[in-house]
């Protein structure tokens, strides 16, 4: 591998400014690293090669005119439920395996304005539903950790993209804790701003209260770097929010003197085994060695997480992608009539997963059950709001694991609902809107494997705290450097 | 509001997917057990509690009534699985003797 590929995104950035590398090889380092070792990891389902250069070109040519770029020459990963102009955007699904966007998402965008390089669509749960990657209609994608088992999900294609080294920012969307699991999984930090602070025009809708776009990366830095770039008001998504977007890269903290940080009494660890429960019980101390006050708060509505969670995203979903429907775009198949014609592409177009989701969504919206399932639901989210709320009056972040276990073997959930627990962590956040990343915070040895895998430390924020948020991870990375002390034998 | 009898072939006719008779039967029960567990919200007090639909604050927003940009009606077109023209083609929705 290229050093050049070793390289943080902010070093990289800074000498394709500098003058001392160019944009173009550094993209040509990406695009080496992508064919050496993305046959046996399937981070991506499109590689970009051709559109890589020529954006590379365009990069040095700015910098030759005396532009400085935030993110000059940093290859991007982005999940393939965004929308880039004359690609292929998939969303995992055979719905859409042919479909090639014709307009870019505002977040990519922003990030190519400002020097990005975009070299692969990265692969997903199909319509980022999933915590594997495993629910891709389209490829299997291998933690670059262990091939043996999966980068989480959804956007598990950008996490194992980032980690091996074959892009240095992934994009992600997290709608219950998509970005968070796989960067726990692939020894990354992954970061999931407020709702609304980050446009969602043209990510390929799954549940609209909740998704959001952030970055996955190797350092807070980076994904501060990122988030800086694709945050702000947009006036193609109404839910944007129009607040200044204070910059978050400059802000970082070295130490936590005077934040008090909340560990949540109902998210108590020992019921995740004695090398987890210390693992955690570390990292807490590690926050106080920092300075931090500890302090005990409550959630008293955290055991509702996962029933509040899926009733609202599969409702939003169901309406959501209605719109697939063998009419405008993607897949048709023919009936005999349209009914027959909606039936037949919904049937064959969509993955088990997507298909109990919708069903489970319509059904909670169906007439006799609405008030009963999709009413109390969000209802169970206004207490969310209001646990969070009476919490952040004690503590101005909150700490905890990011998911339950390290990273799985292929196939070890099967039952949907095995599956849906390894959010239960990041599901409140989730609810609440809040801003929550996940930074490594050390290695567990999964039964019967001697591959030690990384695990994350989950922080979470009041609405809009972002620059504290990114700061005080930043602190704890810098102190503990945990995603150092192995290194991912997918990516050599 | 028994999830033990879930019509499932109702369900995926409102949602518009044809299902077999496997998927019915593998549907059918992990709905009945994921809703189930969904009525555990039924233990949470929400009387006093107003639904949440956006958790931030937000108003409905209108734009400027001037013409932007937007895609070229051929580039919409193009991505049409069937076209006729200007148009999309579907199967038939209205029979001649209805």
């Amino acid at each position: 591998m290229s050093e050049t590929m070793e390289l943080s995104a902010a070093e990289i950035a800074r000498r394709v400014n500098a003058g001392d590398i160019s944009a173009r090889e550094v993209t040509d380092a990406a695009l080496a690293q992508i064919d050496a070792v993305d046959g046996r990891l399937g981070a991506y389902l499109t590689r970009l090669h051709d559109l890589a250069r020529v954006s590379a070109g365009r990069v040095d040519a700015r910098i030759k005119a005396g532009e400085h770029l935030p993110l000059a020459g940093v290859p991007v990963a982005v999940k393939d439920n965004m929308c880039l102009a004359g690609t292929r955007t998939t969303c995992g699904s055979k719905m859409l395996e042919g479909w090639v966007a014709p307009y870019t998402a505002t977040a990519v965008a922003r990030l190519l304005d400002a020097g990005a390089i975009p070299v692969g669509k990265a692969n997903m749960d199909e319509f980022a539903m999933g915590s594997s990657c495993e629910n891709s209609a389209l490829g299997k994608t291998r933690n670059p950790y262990d091939l043996g088992r999966v980068p989480g999900g959804s956007s598990g294609g950008s996490a194992a993209a980032v980690a091996a080294y074959e892009a240095a920012i992934g994009m992600g969307s997290d709608t219950g804790g998509s970005i968070r699991e796989p960067a726990a999984f692939c020894n990354l930090v992954g970061f999931k701003p407020t709702y609304g602070r980050v446009s969602r025009y043209g990510l390929i809708a799954f549940a609209s209260s909740l998704d959001q776009i952030g970055p996955l990366a190797r350092s807070v830095e980076d994904a501060a770097l990122a988030y800086d770039v694709m945050a702000g008001k947009d006036p193609m998504d109404s839910t944007s929010v129009d607040r200044p977007v204070e910059p978050a890269a400059t802000a970082l903290r070295s130490d936590l003197r005077g934040v008090r940080v909340g560990i949540v009494k109902e998210f108590g660890t020992q019921r995740l085994g004695p090398e987890i429960d210390s693992l955690y019980r570390r990292a807490y101390l590690d926050l106080e060695r920092l300075g931090a006050t500890l302090v005990d708060v409550e959630l008293p509505t955290a055991e509702y997480g996962l029933a509040t969670y899926y009733l609202i995203a599969p409702a939003e979903c169901s309406s959501n992608l209605a719109r697939f429907d063998g009419v405008r775009y993607g897949l048709r198949v023919d009936g005999e009539d349209v009914g027959q014609m909606y039936e037949r592409t919904r049937a064959e177009g969509f993955g088990p997963e997507v298909k109990r989701r919708i069903l489970i969504g319509t059904y909670a919206l169906s007439s006799g059950y609405y008030d009963a399932y999709y009413v109390k639901a969000q209802k169970a989210r206004t207490k969310f709001g209001a646990d969070f709320k009476r919490a952040f009056e004690r503590c101005d972040l909150i700490a905890s694991p990011a998911a339950s276990s390290p990273a799985f073997a292929f196939h070890a959930k099967s039952d949907p609902y095995s599956m849906y627990m390894m959010d239960y962590y990041t599901i409140p956040m989730s609810l609440a809107g809040l801003p929550a990343l996940s930074v490594p915070c050390g290695y567990v040895l999964p039964e019967g494997s001697s591959r030690p895998m990384p695990m994350g430390l989950q922080l979470a924020a009041p609405l809009f705290g972002e620059v504290q948020l990114l700061a005080a991870a930043n602190a704890y990375e810098c102190a503990t450097q945990h995603a150092r002390q192995q290194r991912p034998e997918g990516a050599l | 509001m028994s999830s033990d009898n879930i019509d499932i072939r109702y369900v995926a006719k409102l949602a518009r997917i044809e299902l077999t008779d496997d998927e019915v039967e593998r549907f059918g029960r992990q709905l009945g057990d994921l809703l189930e567990h969904a009525k555990t919200l039924h233990e949470l007090d929400t009387a006093a509690v107003s639904a949440t639909a956006q958790v931030v604050e937000s108003r409905n927003v209108a734009r400027a009534d001037a013409v932007g940009r937007c895609l070229e009606h051929e580039t919409v077109m193009q991505m049409a699985p069937q076209r006729q023209g200007a148009f999309f083609r579907v199967p038939r929705i209205i029979s001649e003797d209805s």
